[in-house]
């Protein structure tokens, strides 16, 4: 968790009611400054409502939102002028490519010549400066979102606020514009929020995360803390943790879960105690034979689903179940079919201790 | 038919003639109406945002009444307005009845729910999410306003399109509050009928074509504004 000091947005004692229900519910939570803050979540988890209440447009039933320290609502206009946003579709207006991207310069009543500079610099920067004078209709998807992008960037806002800006996108164009997106952030460092559903953006985009269950913060942690270490069960079950075990501990760094004895080097729980034992799927390894590592155990495959370059593997150790993806090259080599048997192993640094309920 | 080509042949001649009375009351005309459209626009579109972005209690009777208003028949208007200007009426002293100012403010509220209309009707086909990202570009109360007024710009090219085509071509509420007085409130409308009236059909035949001539140039110009593309 960052300290109080770098805090650059603030959120504290959060409530925002839709028909009466809390729809969010956030006692604590701060976006450290030039930063990229992920939230991810589940669908209706609150993370658009919390964006929209950062770009005060949604107002809260009760709490405080600061920026620097400051009440954001005190002056709603001069706080959206310190920031910016982009969200899934590009929303641009019915005008020139440049005339777009100036627009945020322009409402601020910045000159025409300082208007014109920024904007052909960062259509530069976003690589579309032969779009200029073209049409905000005339562009493809892709070019429209860097157009808003490029939009978002060039009142150089101290916060910037992004919706899924990725989403709507296909995914080769997708691939260049995350690329360019993180060179860009990564050098004008503007405090950032980024919404998303999308782990592989979380991870490569995100310096810290936030994960949003039923209205309520459920995580803060790294990307890939949030990913490899689930803070419990919900949170596991939504980052695709495919297993997730209930166990016991036998003794000093050791567990008992549906017959298979597992060694973890992740916090422990007392012994005796029950924990949930979890690890992702691309982390469990299958082989033919044993050798002298730690978890191993043989298991018989029951079930085979190719998905893409990996192929996931259901297989079945006395009473666990477990799921493995494993590369395609690697699935190849071992010639595995429903109802042979294979060695399953399992680092004890992956395999992730949650606490569980007696 | 001798008589309609007689009175195209008069018109012809009226207008190469550059007959005085033809003139007056054409830009007479254009005064009254381009009044009434010009402060039509100035309440009704900023009235239309409203009733577009807002929610209130209220609202829906607002709505209903402008609806009602677009249909209004202009000789209920002007017996309206005569009543209200009427010496005795409530607004008497003003002695304004009778008067180009009346006939402003007749055509002013046949036209103003027409803006109101097509202005709400523009303004609310606006995708609410890009309402939203003006908000967050910075934009304050009026820039807002602006950048939706470009946004919606064919929309309301026309409301002034059928606003201006409200005002220039009634006739019943002009006669009423104005009095067709010649050299006063005598506008093109009212010109015609009296015209017609004295069987002088040639004269109406010119002074009615002198009234389309100008509602297409008016529109002409509006069309293309409205159809231009838009660059910046």
């Amino acid at each position: 968790m960052t300290s109080r000091s770098d805090a650059h947005l603030q959120v504290r004692d959060l409530t925002i009611q839709r028909g009466g229900v809390n729809v969010l519910e956030i006692d604590a939570l701060d976006m450290p400054r030039g930063l990229v803050t992920v939230v991810i979540g589940p669908n209706g988890s609150g993370k658009s409502t919390l964006l929209g209440a950062l770009q005060l447009v949604l107002h809260p039933t009760s709490g405080t939102l600061t920026l620097d320290g400051q009440p954001m609502d005190a002056d709603p206009v001069k706080t959206r002028r310190r920031m910016s946003a982009a969200f899934q579709e590009p929303l641009l207006l019915s005008m020139s490519v440049q005339a777009n991207v100036e627009l945020p310069l322009r409402l601020r009543g910045v000159d025409r010549r300082t208007r014109r500079e920024s904007a052909e610099h960062w259509l530069a920067r976003f690589g579309i400066t032969d779009l200029a004078r073209r049409h905000a209709r005339q562009l493809s998807g892709g070019e429209a979102q860097r157009v808003s992008l490029a939009r978002a960037f060039a009142s150089q806002p101290e916060v910037l606020l992004l919706d899924e800006p990725f989403a709507g996108v296909d995914a080769p164009t997708r691939e260049g514009l995350i690329e360019d997106f993180a060179e860009i952030v990564s050098q004008a460092r503007p405090t950032t929020v980024l919404v998303t559903h999308d782990r592989d953006e979380a991870l490569r985009l995100g310096d810290h995360a936030v994960l949003l269950i039923g209205g309520r913060v459920r995580q803060t942690a790294a990307p890939v803390d949030i990913f490899e270490r689930p803070a419990d069960r919900a949170v596991a079950e939504f980052v695709g943790m495919e297993n997730v075990w209930a166990g016991r501990r036998s003794e000093s760094g050791v567990y008992q879960a549906g017959g298979v004895r597992l060694a973890s080097t992740a916090k422990s729980v007392a012994l005796g105690a029950p924990a949930f034992l979890c690890v992702r799927p691309e982390r469990i390894t299958l082989a033919h034979a044993a050798d002298s590592a730690a978890n191993q155990f043989r298991a018989v495959v029951r079930a085979v689903r190719p998905r893409g370059p990996v192929v996931r593997a259901e297989l079945t150790s006395g009473r666990l179940d477990l799921t493995a993806d494993v590369p395609v090259t690697v699935w190849d080599e071992l010639g595995l079919t429903v109802g042979d048997e294979a060695v399953a192993r399992i680092a004890p640094a992956d395999l992730h201790v949650m606490d569980a309920p007696d | 038919m001798e008589l309609i080509w007689d009175g195209i042949r008069e018109a012809a001649r009226l207008w190469w003639a550059g007959d005085a009375e033809i003139i007056e009351i054409t830009l007479r005309t254009l005064a009254i109406s381009s009044a009434a459209t010009a402060i039509a626009l100035l309440i009704g579109i900023p009235l239309g945002a409203v009733l577009a972005l807002r929610r209130f209690w209220g609202r829906g009777l607002i709505v209903a009444a402008v609806n009602t208003g677009m249909g209004m028949p202009p000789v209920v208007v002007g017996l309206i307005v005569a009543l209200i200007l009427w010496r005795t009426g409530p607004l008497g002293d003003l002695n304004l009845i009778y008067t180009p100012t009346a006939m402003v403010v007749a055509q002013l509220l046949l036209s103003l729910p027409l803006v109101v209309g097509f202005s709400l009707a523009s303004i609310q086909s606006v995708n609410p999410r890009l309402i939203g990202q003006m908000w967050a570009m910075g934009a304050n109360r009026l820039q807002v306003l602006w950048l939706l007024v470009r946004e919606t710009r064919l929309g309301l090219l026309a409301a002034v399109m059928a606003g201006f085509g409200a005002a220039i071509s009634e006739v019943g509420a002009s006669m009423q509050v104005g009095g067709n007085l010649a050299g006063e409130t005598r506008v093109l409308t009212t010109a015609t009928v009296l015209e017609t009236g004295r069987g002088n059909f040639e004269v109406a035949i010119a002074l009615s074509l002198v009234l389309v001539v100008l509602a297409f140039l008016v529109n002409l110009v509006l069309t293309g504004v409205q159809q231009r593309r838009p660059v910046a």
